[in-house]
């Protein structure tokens, strides 16, 4: 009795939490961060819709522990998918396996915010333009931060080119992150490549609707919205041990060399990570 | 402090204008402008004076000006009649200022009101500009432009001169219920036009706050050029909730078409900048301005936003008479001797 008393007392409550939350957001009762990440929604609405894409691609997560408890911290991560679909899916596990469930902030392609609707949910769920302003400003303020230093050359390179890393862009991103005094942690994604395989593209619908490329995948665009359903592939996430880029500020003002030297040891351990991911889980979808 | 005051038919200036003479420091106070002010001021000259004669040196002179306001410039074309004529009234009068005041060498003091407008809006901003992040390439058309030429020649006075202590003040959107800005108007609709797909992100400045800013630049010394902002952002949707407004939206393309339409009809004059603003926002970062100016502001946007709406709960939509017709009322007031006015 008293059991189904307790129950029904918990069923109340959450009714409660609820309907609090959708008062809240009715009446305009929020908090948002000057760069538009607003928490609640992120951890209300859009985390338990993302649960449903780890689910559905049985994420494996590896070291989620390793990112710093608290401090400026930035992700450095492989790009791939043809849809970036990884960013998403990185930023969410280790919100859900990191003892203090950290939201990394995602920097992200200018297309990114041009677009209708994709454009307002990446602001609200904390995202930005990739560039060095925005980078440092986040780190200033202590918070994880997660770019794909290989940009659309990764997440839009062809199938056979899977699993290899592209140029790692400028290393702007070591110069900052060594400036703000942010140890790097290399993440590493296997399983994205198999979601939406990109077996092609059509140059001249890419430049009709103003994209980087139009893709073609086994699914898309013959089976028209339908083929945009990824595949079940089977995924990795690993965190990577943290680099500590201490004095390499100072080291990188004089010798410029010495920030692309510490871009590609990132880009090498990445790519080792991958590699080792790929052997350990087998068959791509079983 | 003698003070040449321009723009004083806006409700800032009449405001700024009715502050600054109930000041000890403000020895005399000049107004400027095409139209009277607002109010009724009681020790401000007022001259109404079109700022693209170069007779403003010899006003400067004459009346021994040391410290200049300048609030002179207008974000929407309607009002002033037309584009062209916003132009020239926005970037002819300040070069000619600028230029006048370069001559005048008393001149101790310029202080500029300007507007984050010269940042643009695009899909490519930053999360927040800072101050360095303004130029031709951001500024686009229309109004933004017009501000951003307008700080350049002000910013030549200050290379020239560089003993006058000059002040750009960069403000983000007002708001109040008073103060008849863009977006005071635009919240003011019945059901508020949106751009399908975006959510902007912006800062709202109170009026009250934006009043005591201008005050302290003109009595206390802060040279620069200053983001004036609270700290904290909305976004439109959370802006229209707190407002209890019905967001319409409007597919983009359209946009444009919706917002000329709105204006040719006279319900709300917007912009196409106003436009690109509806669809990206535009935030910038007030750090320098709060380290100059410490905790000078009693409003946070959300603040401002709640302000305004509980206002205009108290005092639903007074109609915005033309300013003929505040002369009109002020004249018939003159002459029946009681005070038929409104909040004069």
């Amino acid at each position: 009795m008293d059991e189904a008393a307790d129950g029904l007392r918990d069923v109340l409550a959450s009714v409660g939490r609820a309907l609090e939350f959708l008062r809240a957001r009715a009446l305009g009762e929020y908090p948002l961060d000057p760069v538009g990440f607003d928490p609640e929604l992120t951890a209300g609405i859009v985390a338990p819709a993302v649960r449903l894409l780890k689910a559905y691609f049985r994420v494996r997560v590896k070291g989620a522990a390793r990112v710093p408890e608290e401090g400026p911290c930035l992700l450095v991560a492989n790009h791939s998918g043809t849809l970036p679909l990884d960013a998403v899916v990185i930023a969410y596990c280790l919100y859900d396996e990191h003892p203090r469930h950290r939201i990394p902030r995602i920097l992200a392609a200018d297309l990114t915010f041009r677009l209708p609707f994709v454009g307002e949910l990446a602001r609200k769920t904390g995202s930005t333009l990739a560039c060095e302003e925005d980078a440092r400003r986040l780190l200033e303020k202590g918070e994880v931060v997660l770019v794909f230093p290989e940009g659309y050359k990764g997440v839009g390179k062809g199938y056979s080119r899977r699993y290899r890393l592209q140029r790692f862009g400028r290393a702007g991103y070591i110069q900052v992150a060594a400036e703000m005094g942010a140890p790097v942690v290399p993440v590493a994604v296997v399983g994205a490549e198999e979601a939406y395989p990109k077996v092609g593209e059509i140059p001249f619908l890419g430049r009709l609707f103003g994209l980087p490329y139009f893709p073609v995948t086994p699914l898309f665009p013959w089976l028209g919205p339908l083929g945009l359903l990824p595949l079940p592939s089977r995924w990795v996430v690993e965190f990577g041990e943290p680099m500590h880029l201490g004095g390499l500020e100072e080291r990188g003002k004089e010798d410029p060399m010495a920030l692309f030297e510490m871009s590609e040891r990132v880009k090498g351990i990445i790519q080792e990570m991958l590699h080792r991911n790929l052997m350990e889980r087998g068959h791509p979808f079983f | 402090m003698r003070v040449l005051l321009t723009g004083v038919s806006s409700w800032l200036g009449s405001r700024l204008a009715r502050r600054l003479e109930a000041r000890e420091e403000v020895e005399y106070l000049l107004a400027l402008d095409l139209l009277p002010p607002r109010e009724e001021l009681e020790r401000t000259e007022f001259l109404r004076f079109d700022l693209r004669s170069p007779l403003v040196y010899r006003i400067l002179e004459g009346a021994r000006v040391d410290t200049v306001v300048h609030l002179g410039l207008m974000a929407t074309p309607r009002r002033a009649g037309g584009r062209e004529e916003l132009k020239e009234r926005n970037v002819i009068a300040t070069m000619q200022l600028a230029a006048a005041c370069q001559r005048h060498l008393p001149l101790r003091k310029l202080v500029m009101r300007s507007t984050t407008a010269v940042y643009g809006s695009s899909p490519r901003d930053p999360a927040l500009f800072a101050e360095e992040a303004a130029g031709r390439g951001r500024a686009g058309e229309g109004y933004a432009r017009d501000a951003l030429e307008a700080e350049e020649y002000v910013a030549a006075l200050g290379r020239r001169r560089p003993e006058v202590c000059l002040t750009v003040l960069r403000f983000a959107n007002f708001i109040g219920a008073s103060i008849d800005s863009a977006l005071s108007l635009y919240f003011s609709l019945p059901v508020v036009p949106t751009a399908f797909g975006f959510d902007p992100r912006f800062q709202l400045v109170h009026e009250e706050d934006a009043l005591e800013v201008l005050e302290k630049a003109v009595l206390e010394d802060h040279p620069g050029v200053f983001n004036v902002a609270p700290e904290d952002i909305l976004y439109l949707s959370k802006a229209l909730r707190i407002l209890r407004k019905i967001p319409l939206p409007v597919l983009p393309p359209l946009a444009s078409a919706a917002a000329s339409l709105l204006g040719r009809l006279g319900v709300v004059d917007i912009s196409p900048e106003q436009v690109a603003f509806l669809l990206w926002g535009r935030v910038v970062d007030p750090g320098k301005f709060l380290r100059e100016f410490g905790r000078i502001l009693r409003y946070s946007s959300e603040g401002a936003l709640r302000d305004f709406a509980a206002r205009r709960a108290a005092s639903p939509a007074e109609p915005r008479a033309p300013a003929w017709e505040e002369e009109v009322r002020r004249f018939l007031a003159r002459l029946s001797g009681g005070s038929l006015g409104r909040g004069a």
